[in-house]
């Protein structure tokens, strides 16, 4: 399975690939790690006639310790989330979820921001995001923006990120002493989720939860966040978990199959963060 | 596009078109075949190679992504005569049946021990979860790498 041929355009900067695609429009397409863009390609079901390189911008790939949350470059490769000490000191869910993403060598390649970008609903990643609250920082020819996770997601394999957009860090809020689960349910080994929960308890009981594969998009888990600050036990909470969500059905699982899953593995994801 | 790559110790530059799939490169342009296509959909691993010292799926890279890269094939990992020790201890361990992953296990298991020297067994088949045996041989080859990481010799 070949791609079809595209215009390779290797960018020496962040600007130099927001020009270019300010120039091609919904014609381009940027490559980082390409292990979300390039399955797909094969497939032909992303056509790109344009490819812009952003792999090798190194200035873009690292963690900081940003004070009151963690600065991660959007081309920092799973496989550093996955082992860095910071993350998992101050974001330690999101090291948890980065680890079970694909397999060791999808996480050697794959970047944070390639996998958030991508926008795909059954992705672990972004319900790490949504647990911990995370900012997504997005450069575009007018400068900088800052789009609260909640607002990234806006339907299947789309986001907010414009044409000539393209996502530069990920901030998550710091989450010191937190607790947390990640429940990811499928049938063999390095697949996609059938369904996934994220779930962090912060060390002041503020809750995070967020779904993965339970609807077109990333979601959260908004009336089991609100159950649990209203007084609800963890079990009576997870009850909620499928509340105003709407999964699709697919040969691994029903609607109704997917909203049982989403309700057992957040219990259970609720329970390993202590509730 | 030119893209100058060193595979296995030797520098090698090439016109490619940026399309070019890196293990098509591999195979079809500098004529190393030890690394398999298996899958074409960057689940089975059997085109593992190394790049820069990490395991990495060759069929989901394109060769232009790799310009100016240090690269690691099947053929590159013995000492002349001298099986690496992870090749020796598939040997030793009977950990193939057709055969057809084992290039693609070995290079990934090198990279897993590499950043895990002393694995549990759970651990093993988790590191090794990006690599399928259609022969479900798993077990000489969980055995193999558990056999190199204890020093090889038996």
């Amino acid at each position: 399975m070949i791609p079809a041929a595209f215009d390779y355009v290797r960018a020496g900067s962040a600007e130099e690939a927001v020009a270019t695609l300010a120039t091609h429009g919904d014609e381009a397409k940027l490559l980082a790690g390409g292990h979300s863009l390039i399955p797909l390609m094969r497939f032909r079901l992303a056509r790109p006639a344009v490819l812009v390189d952003i792999g090798r911008l190194d200035d873009l790939s690292y963690i900081r310790d940003g004070g009151d949350h963690v600065a991660i470059g959007t081309l920092t490769r799973h496989r550093d989330v996955e082992t860095s000490d910071l993350v998992a000191a101050r974001a330690g869910l999101l090291g948890e979820v980065t680890s079970h993403v694909g397999d060791p060598q999808v996480r050697h390649r794959g970047t944070l921001g390639g996998a958030v970008a991508h926008g795909d609903p059954a992705s672990d990643i972004p319900s790490a995001l949504i647990a911990l609250g995370a900012t997504l920082v997005a450069a575009g020819p007018q400068g900088s923006r800052e789009i609260s996770v909640d607002d990234f997601f806006s339907g299947f394999l789309e986001t907010a990120l414009a044409d000539d957009e393209m996502l530069t860090e990920v901030r998550i809020p710091a989450a010191d002493g937190a607790r947390w689960g990640f429940e990811k349910f499928n049938r063999r080994a390095q697949d996609w989720a059938i369904v996934g929960v994220s779930a962090v308890v912060r060390a002041g009981g503020e809750v995070g939860v967020g779904l993965v594969n339970m609807d077109s998009t990333p979601v959260r888990a908004a009336a089991v966040e609100s159950a649990l600050a209203g007084g609800a036990s963890g079990a009576e909470a997870a009850e909620l978990a499928a509340e105003g969500c709407e999964p699709t059905e697919d040969l691994n699982a029903s609607v109704e199959y997917r909203r049982h899953l989403a309700r057992v593995l957040t219990r259970r994801a609720l329970e390993a963060a202590g509730l | 596009m030119e893209i100058s790559v060193t595979i296995n110790g030797t520098a090698h530059t090439h016109d490619v078109e940026p399309r070019t799939l890196l293990v098509h490169y591999i195979r079809d342009v500098v004529g190393l075949t030890g690394t398999n296509i298996g899958c074409d959909t960057s689940s089975c691993g059997a085109c593992t190679i190394h790049v820069n010292g990490e395991s990495v799926k060759s069929c989901t890279m394109f060769a232009v992504q790799a310009d100016g890269e240090d690269l690691l094939t099947i053929e590159g990992l013995a000492d002349g005569d001298t099986l690496h020790p992870m090749q020796e201890s598939f040997r030793q361990c009977h950990a193939l049946q057709c055969g057809y992953c084992t290039p693609g296990m070995v290079m990934a298991a090198v990279s897993f021990l590499d950043e895990n020297p002393n694995p549990s067994e759970r651990e093993v088949r988790l590191g090794l979860e990006g690599n399928l045996c259609r022969c479900t041989g798993y077990h000489n080859i969980v055995k193999a790498v558990l056999h190199c990481a204890a020093g090889g010799e038996q």
